[in-house]
């Protein structure tokens, strides 16, 4: 029961990542490369309609989390306290930019709009890679000083950062430089993703100049993730070993690098949905293949007196979980044909669209 | 330790009642666009469309509010209440990750349809999606207060040794005696909520002779309405939540009602009066005899145990914020009812587009529904402290163990910072949809 309800809540992160990571890219290249009034508006009508949507996923696996898994619930968000706030912060600020930027047509107020969406997005990525990085790094379970607890076993606080920046440190901040590598990875990857997805919904004039932007992150890309795995190492020490136990596992790297490698060529695709297939497909395998390289741990320890947290120590009661994959199934049939009906009415260019005009 | 469990509370409460502000409305407003929409189907006359349209822009606003605010709530209970969640998280999870599953993608997917595709779509099919929305936000309603339902009264639990409740009876949390009437009790005042804004925006165009007809489509739609679910939410919803009260919190009963001392030969209806702390009794109090007794019994002689009966140690934690968040709530109830009784009597009479004063009455009376609903639900709140699980744990057990007050106090500014913001910004676009009107907003 633990293992099917760590797939359902991990599965749900991946759809989140995967449809939200391209309105938080989208709000990234909105920033950075949206300079005429037309091209501003092509990126809200290819994303308008849907991010609500999107962010539901955060929310429901934010709820599934809670109900199957509530002592991580518990420790993860209290430990985490600070920059999940923030993240709450940013994502009402995406939410009005996008929302609000319409209603009067005014130029300061456009401005003040676009800002507050392409900068929220530009952080919230970078916050979602570093929370990847958090999970991975661990943290110090228990806030054990001199092999000393000071807290039930799993509970824990992290600041900000530490001054000294370092995974190694005893008492861990959120952003250290291993932490931050991820979330600048998470930034460069979302910035392809949300290209992709103007690319394929809209026939932007930006959208030659985005094949280009694609192609040089993704470079970038490249250098960024050599680099994290030479020094993967020293946080985690033995990283393939749930991969030689199963080797059948070795599938999720490899579709991370079939969609990172399939992305330099980006120029030739013929259709304009192959690119934001191929960064889908980096998302998911890049997430599937982190995940797998530290189960059955949820959440490490960094001491040695405290113990991980695991789906097995973590979960809920056994009745409970079980009831809860009889309504969870009738659930998602549902949001299936949501998703289905959503899609249809809004399918191919959405140039014409009309979002947020009133 | 205290300054944490204040803060986490003032934070809890701060981003809670800002929050419910906008659900309040959008769950009785979905109904009243709904209804405009299938009069618009059944009569094909175009006033009741642009109605729906109109509607549906201030809906929107307050629906995107809602979703803003909404998330935060669902985060905090991990954030804030770490140790509560542990505890509980194995039964009030299952409510709350259903709303996420059910209720929360119907109404995101069909929302954008809803807003956008009237001609994609046709106008039956703008119309089912527009009853989608309305079940969806309905759904959600039902299982946040299946969720509150639980923490009042707990069922289909049972506790482990390590202090854990584990939910041993789903259906339990569902046929939950304090669920139904709290349900229907608090969709009954949402409608109260939407009907009133109805018909103070109606009013407004009247008394203002700008878009008239609208003015007068939305005063009648908004009395009628306002009418039936000013009366539902006393009776026979009022009625049963405050019995359930009485059965299973009495101790709460008697410190919302004001009653110090269990009276011989049954008890007085307080109608106003202070509490004073010091000498256990009201000052300057006006009070009915017999009346309460009368009401929770049907008896006149019916004996209601006073605060005197219990052990301090179980009362409500703050027993004048209590009282006066109930006895705010139930004097506004009753004022709602008369002025809507007057106003549809006046309908029927054909007079009531002429009786200024009531024009003039259903135009103030804007936010005091909104007042009416935050007081029910601090009733709720207040009368359930210092429990988090009724009887079972203690708020002061249940809040993040490392979180320190430092913390909380900076995100609780940050909160309020932030919710000041968009309190201004909603009310200076919500102003500007009233004011540009149904007319302009049509095509």
């Amino acid at each position: 029961m633990e293992l099917f309800w760590y797939i359902v809540l991990m599965t749900m992160l991946a759809v989140y990542i995967i449809l939200d990571g391209y309105d938080f890219g989208a709000g990234i290249i909105h920033l950075f490369f949206a300079k005429t009034e037309k091209d501003k508006k092509a990126i809200t009508n290819a994303i308008g309609p849907f991010w609500d949507a999107n962010e539901v996923w955060l929310i429901a696996a934010g709820g599934v989390l809670f109900f199957a898994f509530p002592t991580l619930y518990a420790s993860s968000f209290s430990g985490f306290y600070l920059p999940l706030i923030m993240i709450l912060w940013l994502l009402i600020f995406r939410a009005i930019g996008l929302e609000l930027r319409g209603q009067i047509h005014n130029k300061m107020w456009e401005a003040v709009w676009d800002k507050a969406f392409g900068i929220a997005s530009l952080l919230l990525a970078l916050f979602f890679g570093i929370a990847l990085g958090n999970v991975v790094r661990g943290v110090n379970l228990g806030m054990v000083t001199n092999g000393v607890s000071a807290h039930e076993a799993h509970y824990f606080f992290l600041p900000l950062w530490n001054p000294t920046f370092s995974p190694q440190a005893e008492h861990l901040g959120i952003i250290d430089w291993f932490t931050l590598l991820l979330g600048i990875i998470g930034v460069v990857a979302l910035t392809i993703h949300g290209a992709n997805w103007i690319i394929f919904k809209t026939n932007s004039s930006l959208n030659n100049q985005l094949r280009k932007v694609v192609f040089n992150l993704n470079v970038v890309l490249s250098v960024l993730i050599i680099v994290s795995l030479l020094v993967w190492h020293i946080i985690e020490p033995n990283p393939f070993h749930n991969f030689l136990k199963h080797p059948w596992l070795f599938v999720f790297p490899l579709i991370f690098f079939l969609g990172h490698l399939g992305l330099f060529r980006i120029k030739t695709f013929t259709k304009d949905s192959y690119g934001f297939l191929f960064s889908s497909l980096f998302l998911f395998g890049g997430l599937a293949s982190t995940v797998v390289s530290i189960f059955p741990k949820l959440l490490p320890s960094t001491n040695t007196i405290n113990p991980d947290l695991t789906i097995y120590n973590m979960a809920a009661h056994e009745y409970g979980l079980s009831v809860g994959v009889y309504w969870f199934v009738v659930a998602i049939i549902l949001v299936a044909v949501y998703f289905t009906i959503q899609y249809k009415v809004f399918k191919g260019k959405m140039d014409d669209v009309g979002y947020g005009e009133h | 330790m205290e300054d944490m469990l204040f803060y986490d509370r003032m934070q809890f409460a701060f981003t809670i009642t800002f929050h419910y502000l906008f659900p309040q409305l959008t769950m009785g407003l979905s109904l009243i666009i709904v209804y405009f929409k299938w009069k618009f189907l059944k009569s094909k006359l175009e006033i009741y469309n642009d109605a729906a349209k109109f509607w549906m822009k201030i809906f929107a606003l307050n629906f995107a509010m809602g979703v803003v605010t909404g998330i935060p709530m669902e985060f905090q209970f991990g954030t804030n209440w770490a140790k509560f969640s542990e505890l509980t998280g194995g039964i009030i999870g299952q409510t709350l990750a259903m709303e996420g599953m059910f209720s929360f993608f119907l109404e995101s997917s069909f929302l954008g349809l809803f807003l956008f595709g009237e001609k994609l779509l046709g106008h039956k099919l703008h119309f089912v999606t527009g009853f989608l929305v309305f079940l969806g936000s309905w759904a959600s309603g039902f299982l946040i207060i299946a969720t509150h339902s639980w923490m009042q009264h707990p069922v289909g639990y049972e506790i482990l040794e390590n202090g854990k409740f584990v939910l041993n009876n789903f259906g339990a949390l569902f046929s939950n005696p304090w669920l139904w009437p709290s349900y229907l009790h608090n969709q009954a005042a949402s409608l109260v909520t939407a009907s009133f804004v109805v018909a103070a925006i109606g009013a407004f165009y009247v008394l203002n002779n700008k878009h008239f007809e609208f003015g007068k489509l939305f005063v009648k739609t908004g009395v009628v309405f306002g009418l039936i679910s000013s009366i539902v939410v006393a009776f026979p919803t009022g009625d049963l939540a405050a019995k359930n009260v009485v059965k299973y919190q009495p101790v709460t009963f008697a410190a919302m009602e004001g009653i110090f001392e269990t009276e011989d030969g049954g008890s007085e209806i307080v109608l106003i009066g202070q509490p004073n702390m010091i000498d256990k009794t009201l000052d300057n109090k006006i009070a009915v005899p017999n009346i309460l007794s009368f009401l929770t019994y049907q008896k006149w002689d019916a004996e209601i145990k006073g605060l005197n009966e219990f052990d301090e140690a179980i009362y409500p934690t703050n027993i004048p914020g209590l009282y006066y968040a109930y006895h705010i709530m139930v004097g506004l109830g009753t004022i709602f009812i008369g002025l809507m009784l007057l106003a549809v009597v006046q309908l029927f009479r054909k007079k009531l587009y002429k009786t200024k004063w009531i024009l003039w009455a259903l135009l103030f009376m804007l936010p005091f529904p909104y007042i009416a609903n935050t007081m029910g639900w601090y009733t709720a709140e207040l009368g359930r402290q210092p429990w988090l699980v009724y009887n079972l744990l203690r708020t002061s057990a249940g809040a993040s163990p490392t979180v320190s007050a430092g913390n909380t106090l900076f995100t609780l500014l940050g909160f309020i910072g932030l919710y000041l913001l968009l309190g201004l910004l909603f009310l200076m676009l919500v102003g500007k949809i009233i004011n540009k009107g149904p007319e302009t907003l049509k095509h």
